[in-house]
Order: C-alpha cells, then structure tokens, then sequence
C-alpha cells in the first residue's frame, strides 16, 4: 500500500473513530511523523490496527476503485486531481463525472450546465441540433431566473429598509432557492 | 516594445477615483489535445503552432508582438509581469506541467498601442484572452474580448461540451470560462475599518477578491481585484449585469461614501496624512516598494478628494508601475540589488514629483 501523502510504501496505518466514522490513514514513516503521528514501530496495538484497517479495507476497495481509475483520454486519475487541482484533458470531465459533480455544486451555486456563449462553428451545424434547442431553451429560463432574481432583490432591499424582516427572510430564502435550484433547466442535454 | 503607456494606467473613463481598471478574461482549451499540466513538449509545441496564426489573424490590435517566454531573459519576465501582461507561474515557469523542465513551451501575444488585449498561451489553460479598459468599463472590456474570442474561435477548434460550456483545466472555471474583475482603490473603506465587512459581502455573493498583482496576492497600497467565481449557469450577459449594473457600483458608492465621511468628520487628520505622504515622496532617499506604493494610495486619495490640486492621477499611476523592480531596473539601464534599488526608487519618484 502507498503512503497517502507521497509515493512510499505506507508503513504506519492508524484508525480514528471520528463521530462513529472510521477514517483509516495509511502513511510512510516520514509523513507520519511530518503529521505528529509518531511511530516506534510495530507494537501489538499497531498490529491490531492494522488488522482493523485491512478488514475495513475490502469496504473502501470499491470507493477506492473510483478514486485509482484513469481518464481514458489523458491517464489522470481523480487521486491526481484531488492533488493538483487540474484536469488532465476535455475527456476527464467525462471520466470524472460523478466525482467533479459535487465539486462543480460547490463552486458553482449548484449550476450543473452551461449557460451563455456557443462557440460559433457548433453554431454553423457542428452541433447537434437538438443539444441547440435545448440549450435555447435553458438560456431563456435563465434569463427569465436572472429577471426574477432582479425582482427579489429589490423587494429584500425594500423590505430591510422598511425593517419587515419576516418578509425579508421569506424572500431571502426564495431568492436562496432561486439561485441554487434553478440554475438546473430541465432538458438541458449532455 | 514598453514605450507606449499601459491601458490600466490612463486613469480615463468612468468613476477614475474608485476604479483603476476593468478585465475580462476568457479561459480556452484547443479541442484534442490534453490540457496544460498533462501535455508534453511536443503537445505544447503544438499548442503554440496552433495558436499563433489564429490569434494574429484574429488581430488583437493595430499590431500584436509576440513572445516566447521559454527563450526570454528573466527580466523581460519580470517587466511582462509587473505591467499585468503575464501570471506569475508563466514568468517563472513554475510550477512545471508534466513535462518537467521548467521551460515548457509558453508565449504571450499583446496588442499596441496600449495592451489593452493580450493572450497567454500554456499558461493554466491553452488560451487566456484578457482584455483590460481604463476606469468602470466592464461592458467595453467584455465586448473587445467576445469579439477577440469570435475571432479566434473561427479558427480553431475549442473543447467545448455542450451540458459543460468550454472546458477548462480547473472545474471552477468550466462553463463560460470568463473572469471579470475590477481593480478598485478602496483607502476610504480601509480608513473607516470597513474594509472586512466588504470582503464579507463579497464573499456572500460568491466573489473573489484579491491584491493588486491577482491570484495570491497581498492587497498593496489599498488596492483589490473584486471578480466573479461562478462561471458556470450564468451566462457573460448576467454575469455583467450583477457586476456592472449592481454589485461594483454599490461599493463604488460605499468607497464615496466612506471619503466623504472621513473629510467632514476628521478632515485635518485626511489632510495631514495625504501631504506627509506627499512629503515624504517629495523627499525620501530611500523607498521600498512596499513603502512607495501605500503613500502612493494616500496621494491618490488626496488628489481624488482634491486635497493635492497640484499632482496628476495619471503621474501616481505611472508611477505605481515605474517604482516596481523590473521597470526601475530597466529605467536605470542596468541590474541593480535590493538597495541600489530603493534608492533609485526614491530618485524616480522625486523626479516626479519636484517640479510640484
């Protein structure tokens, strides 16, 4: 097994219980001890956390096989972009899918596609047409999102000046909803 | 090639005592060829092959120069970065994609006169298009860099999903790939302690703020890029319409606002601060950078609240870029250490500034 933070082989293995969640480390002796985790060699308290650690292992493997599968197109694996932070090539996006979706939630509001300019040559017929019309059509829902979102706005302002702030929560939390649920048009296509 | 003036510089357009300056950039990946930090050599070789006849028959400006970072000497670099043409990672070739060496294949293109639209090419991304305007002029940016990108794209395949928008290197810029932001001076804000209550604010609505030489970057001398973070399931159009038509002049306003109160409020403390600033510019020996650019701010506060009727927006501006390392060196002729150069410093702001 390798060490989590380097290439190493991983000698030192804890298990931290942690809100009733295992969490397994696996880490070479240096990076161990880089962590505070001090290791004075295999004891049998060690050797029975390792035994704990390799029956939870065949639990994990699964998760553990999306996180070692490469891109097809470049060789990434998610491990690596966990990493580094970058893609390796378009296809990764493919790939990763499941992975990159809660990150994209994250960084994104919750939008999950696109929504703006074409390149113009997909435009001219490269495209698929039924993806265009789709996306026509997540363009004017969003536009039609952004006016509502406009609308809200000025009513939370007025509504802070004039201190009615159950109507202010209540549109604030509307306004919430608006910018992260909607930003999801139906029919959008892949 | 740096005789003319930078465009960020001009101190022209709208609402010149908030805004230096408006950006826009645009992140591209050529389609069937892997991104930066998995290419190889011959992959970025390739990349720049590509690029380069698109992006001059695109036409950045009346003419384009072009660079090829990989063969040039550390100083032109050094001056490319301090004048906002390149990021930090593509002056020092750090850190390397896969490829190893640390000078991978890289260039940037800029149009003159003025620099107003220049391109990265292997940089995070294959293209990096920004486009820059004096003052409040997102909209003006927004369209030279759609019209730039429509040029580009005519010739040359981009990766492109419809679901996605165009893909990027990093997911947090996968969508429509594009970067506003605004290099606002914020002394009022930072005077009146409320400073961090804007950093909150900005952060609420999902926005970036960063210092004055972008991503990692301490503020200097009072200075803040504000830019958006979102950039996918919102289209440029509304994306503008938040910043440009609401959120950056909001706090235009609250930066005037704050001014204003600090001037009726305690206006002989404003105004001793702004002319011992002024002072100490007018005669100090030596300068840090540091040092330079927070008087620099104070004077431009001064000015801006017409405390300093006798000095120029437009010399404070140049000078924020004269007294960096680089363009001293370059001013002076010759390599020079950390001391010579605060002297130095010191000697081309009090040029500037005697004859006051």
């Amino acid at each position: 097994m390798k060490c989590e933070q380097c290439e190493n082989e991983a000698t030192v293995h804890e298990l931290i219980v942690s809100g009733g969640v295992p969490v397994e480390r696996h880490l070479c002796e240096a990076c161990a001890h880089s962590l505070g985790i001090v290791s004075t060699g295999p004891t049998p308290v060690t050797e029975f956390l390792v035994k704990i650690a390799q029956a939870g292992a065949a639990q994990t493997a699964a998760r553990q096989s999306a996180a070692t599968d490469a891109c097809p197109g470049c060789g990434t694996t998610f491990a690596e972009f966990k990493q580094t932070g970058r893609l390796g090539c378009a296809e990764c996006y493919r790939a990763f899918e499941q992975q990159l979706t809660p990150i994209l939630d994250r960084a994104h509001q919750g939008a999950t596609h696109h929504v703006g300019k074409v390149p113009a040559r997909m435009l001219r017929g490269e495209g698929d047409a039924d993806d265009l019309r789709a996306r026509a059509a997540a363009i004017a829902a969003a536009e039609a999102r952004a006016e509502e979102i406009r609308r809200l706005r000025d009513d939370l302002e007025r509504a802070v000046k004039n201190e009615a702030y159950e109507r202010a929560a209540e549109v604030r939390d509307r306004l919430r909803r608006l910018q992260t649920g909607a930003s999801n048009p139906e029919g959008g296509a892949e | 090639m740096f005789e003319s003036g930078t465009e960020w510089l001009r101190a022209e357009g709208s609402a010149t005592d908030v805004v230096l300056s408006s950006r826009v950039r645009l992140a591209r990946n050529l389609a069937g060829l892997p991104f930066v930090s998995k290419a190889g050599r011959g992959d970025l070789r390739l990349v720049l092959e590509a690029a380069r006849p698109a992006i001059e028959r695109a036409a950045l400006d009346k003419s384009e120069v072009w660079i090829d970072l990989h063969d040039a000497s550390e100083i032109e670099r050094a001056l490319l970065l301090e004048r906002h043409l390149i990021s930090n990672q593509l002056a020092k070739g750090k850190p390397a994609p896969k490829s190893g060496a640390t000078e991978w294949p890289r260039a940037v293109c800029f149009g003159l006169p003025g620099e107003r639209a220049s391109v990265m090419i292997n940089e995070e991304d294959h293209i990096r298009l920004q486009c820059i305007r004096s003052g409040m002029a997102l909209r003006e940016a927004w369209r030279d860099a759609d019209a730039i990108d429509d040029r580009l794209e005519s010739h040359i395949d981009l990766a492109f999903s419809p679901r996605l928008g165009y893909l990027t290197a990093c997911p947090t810029n996968v969508g429509t790939g594009v970067r506003f932001s605004v290099m606002l001076h914020l002394p009022g804000l930072r005077m009146s302690g409320e400073i961090e209550r804007v950093r909150r604010a900005a952060s609420d609505m999902s926005l970036a703020v960063r210092g004055f030489y972008g991503e990692g970057s301490e503020a200097s001398g009072d200075f803040y890029q504000l830019s958006n973070q979102t950039t996918l399931g919102k289209s440029e159009l509304l994306l503008l319409e938040e910043l440009d038509g609401r959120i950056i002049p909001e706090v235009i306003e609250y930066e005037r606002q704050a001014r204003q109160s600090l001037l009726s409020k305690r206006r002989w403390q404003v105004e001793d601060t702004v002319h011992r600033a002024f002072g100490v510019l007018q005669h100090a020996r030596l300068l840090r950078t540091e040092e330079a650019m927070k008087l620099l701010s104070v004077v431009r506060l001064g000015i801006c609240l017409e405390l300093l009727g006798h000095a120029a927006l437009g010399d404070v501006q140049t000078l924020m870029l004269l007294i960096q390392p680089a363009h001293l060196q370059r001013t002076c002729g010759r390599e020079m250490g950390q001391d010579e150069r605060r002297r130095a410093r010191a000697d081309v702001v009090r040029e500037r500034f005697a004859e006051h």
